[in-house]
């Protein structure tokens, strides 16, 4: 029955030799950590949480501008944060004596939320900054941390916006 | 100067001062984050959006989004009267510097911010052929850039158009929910400098997160529903004719 015990043999041989690089070759391409979570690289999640943030966050914002909050809080732009205007500034609040934020151009940077559009919700206060202003700046009227222009200011200009 | 003792202990409490404001700067990797606490997705309210793309500015500058490519854009819809059907859909440059004018008579205008929907059921990666892209634990999907081939199947997957091949890399890219600021206990870029909060962060898995009074109290929807994705961004307000 076994006389072809020799053949089989050297097949049995074959194939070892085969599994053998197969899982040599297996474990040498594929990463360590796939498999560990899925079907992935397990690695990658903490690798893509590592990187950097550009935008510090407005808590980060107010350990130290403490005086504009204040400011911001008597207005309704209390609701907005810090980077929605300045820009990302985690740079800045990392290393806040030699990195300074650029100074803003109001005239762009308000009618970016303010200038009237009819898809705009009906309640946002939105005007057409070429009647509003005829391209002022507008914090020429308005302080932007707390926008609403007081009884005397309004006198001043003769009641006009 | 000398460092006698009593000089040290009396700089000791301005340096521990100074080192908060420098902790206070740079929020690092939370070590206390646990991937099987969270489970993220985002609210959107429309009725809050007005189009003023901050979001995609931040975004673009928080991931190095290459220009005329976005991880999230607004859409202006403009429905005429009964034809919910067909409303006309614009985005020029992904709305990242907001939108023109448009006084049509008739109908109604609204913006849509569009953005990954985080599927827990997603279709881009379940065609991935290398599991380069895939669910975290957490439910945020990511792609794992130095795995990816760009065969571009997610990019044809995603029911939702979120996905792009970057220039530079030539590998998929997508809205990562900010995946390195959620996890250091921070909010989304979008979601940072929205200025009407009509973005919201959500976590699924924290019941002391707004969102699940907002569920419960509103009706939301989520995009494309029938597609049976399991979508994690929930849009509140949304009207019929948005695709």
């Amino acid at each position: 029955m076994f006389k072809d015990l020799e053949h089989l043999l050297r097949l049995a041989v074959v194939i070892t030799i085969a599994v053998v690089i197969f899982v040599a070759l297996r474990t040498a391409v594929v990463p360590q950590s796939f498999g560990q979570y899925g079907h992935y690289r397990g690695a990658a999640v903490a690798e893509i949480a590592a990187r950097p943030v550009a935008f510090a966050g407005r808590e980060a914002c107010e350990t130290c501008h403490t005086d504009v909050v204040d400011q911001k809080k008597q207005g309704k732009h209390v609701v907005v944060a810090c980077e929605a205007c300045h820009g990302a500034l985690a740079r800045h609040a990392d290393d806040p004596a030699s990195v300074k934020p650029a100074k803003l151009d109001t005239a762009v940077l308000c009618a970016r939320c303010h200038e009237a559009n009819s898809a705009k919700p009906k309640g946002f206060p939105q005007v057409a900054t070429a009647d509003h202003s005829g391209g002022l700046a507008c914090d020429t009227c308005h302080q932007p941390h707390r926008p609403k222009i007081e009884a005397e200011v309004k006198s001043a200009t003769g009641g006009k916006k | 100067m000398d460092i006698t003792r009593r000089r040290l202990l009396m700089l000791l409490p301005a340096a521990a001062v100074a080192w908060q404001y420098i902790e206070a700067g740079t929020p690092e990797a939370s070590p206390n984050y646990k991937l099987t606490e969270h489970w993220w997705g985002m609210l959107i309210d429309i009725p809050k959006c007005i189009g003023c793309g901050s979001c995609v500015r931040a975004c673009a500058e928080e991931n190095d989004v290459p220009d005329r490519f976005y991880r999230t854009w607004i859409e202006r819809y403009h429905v005429a009267d009964w034809q919910i059907e067909r409303p006309e859909v614009e985005s020029p440059d992904g709305g990242k510097q907001g939108f023109p004018a448009n006084e049509v008579s008739g109908g109604k205008n609204f913006f849509v911010p569009k953005l990954c929907n985080h599927c827990a059921d997603s279709p881009c990666t379940q065609v991935c052929p290398v599991g380069a892209t895939f669910v975290s634990p957490d439910g945020v999907v990511l792609v794992d850039k130095t795995y990816c081939l760009g065969c571009r199947y997610c990019v044809q997957a995603c029911p939702y158009g979120c996905r792009f091949i970057n220039p530079k890399t030539n590998t998929a890219e997508k809205c990562s929910l900010c995946y390195h600021r959620i996890t250091k206990g921070l909010t989304t870029a979008c979601c940072e400098v929205c200025p009407t909060g009509a973005r919201q962060l959500a976590d699924l898995k924290n019941p002391k997160d707004p969102i699940h009074e907002f569920l419960k109290t509103h009706t939301v929807q989520v995009l494309k529903p029938h597609m049976a994705t399991g979508a994690k961004v929930f849009y509140n307000g949304m009207d019929g004719s948005v695709r």
